[in-house]
């Protein structure tokens, strides 16, 4: 009896422990300001050799971007888009003035996001896939930078769940219903590792847009201080 | 019983976290849809509609909303497929459930008038 009361004394203070010593919390000040109701997530930057990431990762950060409330913009349409105006390089869609991208689609900030590691690596014992990514929002009526980030998720962690806390593990949760319907692990860790990034209710993640039910309500990393 | 309690307790634990986050759209398999358009090699674009269409009568079924930019790509889908009434269609309900779109739908709207 004594044994599984401290197991779950133990489960219990892990859930809590992930929350423990945070990095610095972000300043929101620019962010509440500009107040954006809608996000352009652009095609991303590949620093990687695998050829698809930039289209899984940016498939994969409308839903935690709409789940914090604001309005996402369809990645597919919108690439489409540059596409059909000859910029289907990525980096030449980041150049593109702030000014020109608002007039175009209507959007109050863009997501431009980079793609540091994708893919799976093959060590000694096992093998690992990896998603790094970081990202800035940019005010497309002023170019002011509201908010950036970067976030890493791997297969590992699944393996040996001991960092990522509880929001983590519910991801992952989540995740494995995904992964039923396609086996892409790239694709699967890609989710973890937007939802890592972007998400609300993560530490230093957006804020709640209007559509969140919890829009204006302070973000956990504003709750720390 | 002590035992029971300690359970009684660590569920309530995990379960206080989810409930209170219901998510706020239906999405089924809207980013499976997206990725194999972008990865266009393995799925039809008939198959396509027909996944996005699957989620739009589940959500409905479920009570759910339908998730931000899901009736523009079914629009492009359809505009791709020749049905222009069914693109025109999906393009206007995106503007209905979010008028953020509204500048943007209307600038697409006016490409397909002009192509």
């Amino acid at each position: 009896m004594l044994k599984i009361k401290s197991i779950t004394c133990a489960a219990l203070i892990s859930i809590l422990a992930g929350c423990v010593s945070p990095p610095p919390a972000h300043d929101y000040t620019a962010f509440k300001e500009a107040d954006p109701h809608s996000i352009i997530i652009l095609p991303p930057i590949n620093n990687t050799a695998e050829v698809i990431a930039p289209q899984s990762v940016m498939t994969q950060m409308v839903a935690p971007i709409a789940e914090s409330g604001f309005y996402v913009f369809p990645v597919a349409v919108v690439q489409q888009t540059f596409d059909n105006n000859g910029l289907s390089v990525a980096s030449d869609v980041h150049q593109v003035p702030t000014q020109k991208l608002h007039e175009i689609f209507g959007a109050d900030s863009a997501l431009y996001v980079t793609i540091e590691e994708y893919g799976t690596s093959y060590v000694l014992i096992s093998s690992e896939t990896a998603v790094t990514v970081s990202a800035s929002l940019i005010d497309l009526r002023t170019g002011a930078q509201l908010w950036q980030g970067a976030a890493r998720a791997s297969s590992a962690e699944q393996q040996n769940n001991s960092g990522g806390g509880l929001v983590g593990m519910l991801v992952i949760a989540a995740i494995n219903q995904i992964a039923e319907t396609i086996s892409d692990k790239g694709f699967e860790i890609a989710a973890i590792t937007s939802n890592r990034l972007l998400s609300s209710d993560v530490y230093n993640g957006l804020l709640y847009g209007p559509r969140s039910p919890s829009y204006g309500q302070p973000v956990p990393s504003e709750k720390k201080k | 019983m002590k035992t029971f309690i300690a359970l009684a307790f660590v569920l309530a634990a995990l379960t206080g976290c989810k409930s209170t986050k219901e998510p706020i759209y239906y999405y089924g398999s809207y980013n499976a849809a997206v990725y194999a358009y972008l990865k266009a090699d393995e799925l039809s674009i008939e198959e396509q509609v027909n996944m996005l269409e699957q989620v739009i009568t589940d959500a409905a079924n479920k009570g759910k909303a339908i998730p931000p930019g899901l009736h523009a790509h079914l629009g492009m889908l359809y505009f791709e497929s020749g049905n222009t009434t069914l693109g025109t269609s999906h393009f206007e309900t995106e503007k209905t459930l979010f008028p953020e779109s509204a500048h943007y739908i209307d600038f697409l709207l006016n490409s397909a008038k002009g192509a």
